[in-house]
């Protein structure tokens, strides 16, 4: 038995340890809005918080993740109101969207982590997130306009 | 237009999309609005109930390049409906939704979404819009033609009478269909050209948008599949001990293209898959490799071996001149769409329900239908959002797999596909070797050849598409390139071999448009003339490719480099749309570095312009991330590449600002998906080129710059 704390709600569960904890948070508890998309850390569409940092749960086994508080981009708002949703909308940011849960934790973590608005090198250096579609451009507008709002 | 008997074919599938929505979580809001009312349904693509509510049903699927809210707004425009009533759902796989274009196909691809509805969903909506209107008429007891409509309302001006299109929604169905209806005229249009947020836009940004791999169905299992490592293989035998003694793994099913796991979730069906030991038949691709291939095709090319005509004009040997001669190789490409390709299946009771991020229903329903052995009436597909396309889900290779499996096993199970096998069973971009050869004097192209040696994918997927033994799509960007050219000739040989091949973001168009305009600027250097000036000469005959041209250059301050940094151009035609590209480009860490890239693309009339902006910005990334690092290659059969790590794509700290100016028109809509693919490789060329005095003829540039 396992227990983790996802979006301030505990959950015992019967899973082996080294289960990744995105699996678990996908297929166990049933939290789709965090992806898949390599497996092995390379491209952030599983970024959740770790204790508050931006952390590729495809490769943290579940029992890393006992006893730390876990938050997915569910927990970011009931109604798209968090700065970064609301910068992320306003400068239609997705395509097909599937990477932007990522990018989105990814990018909540960093304005957690820097004071006031990134440079555009500090951008660069955190947002190593894949985007197929090619939203870079508008994930970089996005994040200072975040910043600027929040 | 459609008629009754095909639209009520057509609604049997209506009330299958609305499970969907009641199994799906998160699904809710759909839930709440999948309400148990008499709609009016006026033909196969709009329905209207009695609260107003307007459902557009999209035959295309959403990837990411703006269906939703482009073809929603068509219908609404000419319905005159009030835009923030209307909600959109993806259309089951019935011929009814076909696509005319595509041979009667459901198919989302070649930028085609908004051309091939354009004129279809005016008429709806303008036909859903004229009954509404009579039905309100008849009613007030006035002339229809006096009636005028705004924001779904009805009004009748001389008697001040007005009724919401909700009201009138029953009687409306009462209304015989018109057979002709008016369409607005472009200054009558309050909808299309203006910028409007995407309705898809929320969901995406909180995780609830559903996509084939968030499809969870009650009493549903999981699957990964063992493929043969080598293109063709088959399974001799395999021992699955190992596999069973996973936690989690339930069963091992052997299935046509190998052995399946059947878990309780994806890690465990993953875990297990890797622990099966697996003897092939490996077949006959057991001793390709890349270089291989590359030195059969340059046998063929260099021999002319099966070479056919493709397009001539005038004697090409005939003419003197500077002669250029130039051979460039183009690799194979993965498609590696964000999403892995999954699907969902579940075969029972005599019926066969699949949910897939698919690009071709129709056929997604076909190969449904021959796994499970079911008619096609029997089998449903519900199509969910993809998590990027870019023609790897035009195959539906990975709905037969799913299919297969849940017939096997007897219930719902999700098959999914890991980012190594994503990459390794992929229908790839075709490599190619093209061979041309250019005549200058008096400053201008006097003769041009180009022969295409690659492998076609129409051949196997539409071919229809096959004339005379040329792929007609592999001899684009070279027929239709904005060029004069006096004396001309395009040859293509179809390089068969056993390696899948496939449709990729401006298929094909994406590697000669690399070669047609890398070797414009090679003449334009051969002339001594400006790269510029030297195309524009030659473009007199095709004044829409000029005018992006120069806008972009214009745009760009071409000719204003700063030091250290080089400008390159090019311009492409595709899909009937224009676009033209300037990129800022220096050198770092032994790659190109681009810093900025100003387009300009004409793409027709425009629905959204911020989706067009999207479309072109995401385009560019597209072409340049292959460019730059993208290469499939082969050994002993076997893809050598398997995951981001060694197939490299654009990250952000790579990507260039992208700068996109839209040029107005009138003319009817064209694509816009995939215009700035081709460009952006051979303009960042021409950049190396002016920067280096090198020339890059094979891609990626990663390799030509060690
Ligand atoms: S799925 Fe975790 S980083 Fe790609
Ligand atoms: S929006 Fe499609 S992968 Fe990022």
């Amino acid at each position: 038995m396992i227990s983790i704390t996802v979006n301030g709600t505990r959950h015992d569960l019967e899973v082996p340890p080294d289960m990744p904890l995105l699996w678990v948070i996908r297929d166990e508890l049933g939290m789709t809005g965090t992806k898949f998309g390599c497996g092995v850390a390379q491209c952030g569409c599983c970024t959740v918080h770790v204790d508050g940092k931006a952390t590729r749960s495809c490769v943290m086994p579940v029992s890393a993740a006992s006893g730390k508080q876990i938050h997915t981009i569910e927990s970011l708002s009931n109604d798209n109101s968090h700065p970064i949703q609301r910068a992320w909308v306003a400068e239609q940011v997705p395509q097909c969207g599937y990477c932007q849960s990522g990018q989105i934790m990814a990018a909540a973590a960093l304005l957690k982590r820097v004071a006031g608005e990134p440079s555009d090198a500090e951008i660069s250096n955190a947002m190593t997130n894949i985007c197929r579609c090619g939203t870079y451009d508008r994930i970089r507008s996005a994040i200072h306009r975040a910043a600027r709002q929040a | 237009m459609i008629d009754r008997a095909g639209f009520m074919r057509a609604s049997a599938g209506f009330g299958a999309g609305l499970i969907l929505a009641f199994e799906l979580p998160g699904c809710a809001k759909d839930a709440d609005t999948a309400r148990n009312v008499k709609e009016f349904v006026p033909n196969a693509w709009v329905r209207i109930a009695p609260d107003g509510t307007v459902t557009v049903v999209l035959s295309k699927s959403e990837m990411g390049q703006g269906v939703v809210m482009g073809l929603a707004t068509i219908v609404a425009e000419e319905l005159d409906a009030a835009i923030e009533h209307v909600r959109t759902e993806f259309a089951p796989a019935e011929p009814v939704y076909g696509d005319p274009g595509f041979g009667g196909d459901m198919v989302t691809g070649g930028s085609t979404s908004v051309s091939h509805s354009w004129s279809t969903l005016r008429k709806a909506g303008a036909t859903a819009r004229a009954m509404l209107v009579a039905a309100a008429a008849q009613q007030w007891k006035v002339d229809a033609t006096s009636c005028t409509t705004r924001q779904s309302v009805i009004y009748h001006a001389t008697s001040q009478r007005q009724a919401s299109y909700g009201s009138v929604a029953e009687a409306a169905a009462g209304v015989p269909v018109p057979q002709s209806v008016p369409l607005k005229t472009t200054a009558q249009f309050s909808l299309i050209g203006k910028p409007r947020q995407r309705t898809d836009v929320p969901p995406k940004v909180n995780g609830t948008c559903q996509y084939g791999i968030d499809v969870r169905v009650p009493g549903m299992v999981y699957a990964a599949i063992a493929r043969s490592p080598v293109f063709g293989g088959r399974v001799k035998h395999y021992d699955a001990r190992n596999a069973k003694k996973i936690s989690g793994v339930l069963q091992t099913v052997e299935v046509s293209n190998g052995v399946a796991v059947v878990a309780k979730n994806t890690w465990a069906a993953f875990q297990g898959r890797d622990a099966l030991e697996i003897v092939w038949n490996e077949g006959q691709n057991a001793t390709v490799s890349t270089d291989s291939l590359f030195a059969e095709a340059e046998h063929l090319a260099r021999g002319r071996i099966g070479e056919r005509l493709a397009a001539s004009r005038g004697n090409p040997e005939a003419v003197s001149g500077t002669v250029i001669d130039a051979m460039y190789r183009g690799p194979f490409l993965a498609h590696a769409t964000m999403e892995p390709m999954n699907a969902t299946a579940d075969v029972r009771d005599g019926r066969c329900t699949v949910w897939a991020p698919t690009q071709v229903q129709l056929r997604a329903r076909a190969l449904a239908s021959k796994a499970s052995g079911l008619p096609p009436e029997q089998c449903t597909i519900h199509t969910t959002f993809l998590g990027g396309g870019f023609g790897r889900r035009l195959e539906a290779d990975y709905v037969q797999e799913a299919v297969e499996v849940s017939k096997a096993i007897g219930g719902p199970v999700k098959v999914m596909w890991s980012r190594e096998d994503d990459t390794q069973h992929d229908f790839y971009r075709p490599m190619s070797v093209n061979t041309v050869r250019g005549v200058v004097a008096g400053g201008a192209i006097v003769a041009l050849t180009h022969q295409v040696v690659s492998p076609s994918w129409l051949r196997r997927w539409f071919p229809a598409g096959m004339k005379n033994g040329v792929d007609v799509l592999d001899v684009l960007e070279v027929i239709d390139a904005p060029y004069a050219i006096p004396n001309f000739r395009a040859t293509y040989i179809d390089h068969e071999h056993g390696i899948p091949v496939g449709s990729w973001r401006a298929p094909d168009a994406n590697w000669n448009g690399f070669v047609t305009e890398s070797f414009m600027d090679e003449l334009a250097h051969a002339a001594r003339a400006d790269p510029l000036a030297f195309r524009l000469a030659h473009m007199e005959k095709s004044p829409r490719a000029a005018a992006v041209l120069r806008l972009a250059a214009e745009k760009a301050g071409w000719g204003q480099n700063q030091a250290g940094v080089a400008q390159g151009l090019a311009v492409t035609a595709w899909a009937g749309s224009f676009g033209a590209m300037v990129v800022d480009v220096s050198i770092e860490k032994k790659l190109p570095k681009v810093h900025r890239v100003v387009s300009a693309v004409d793409c027709g009339t425009v629905i959204n312009p911020d989706i067009v902006v999207q479309q072109a910005q995401g385009a560019t990334n597209f072409g340049l991330s292959a460019a730059l690092t993208g290469k499939i290659t082969l050994s002993k059969g076997r893809v050598e590449q398997s995951n981001f790590y060694d197939y490299t794509v654009l990250r952000l700290a790579d990507a260039p600002a992208i700068e996109v100016h839209v040029v107005p028109s009138n003319e009817t809509p064209t694509g816009i998906g995939e215009i700035c693919t081709p460009p952006i490789a051979p303009a960042v060329g021409n950049a190396l080129f002016a920067l280096t005095g090198k020339r890059v003829r094979t891609l990626p540039f990663s390799d030509a710059l060690v």
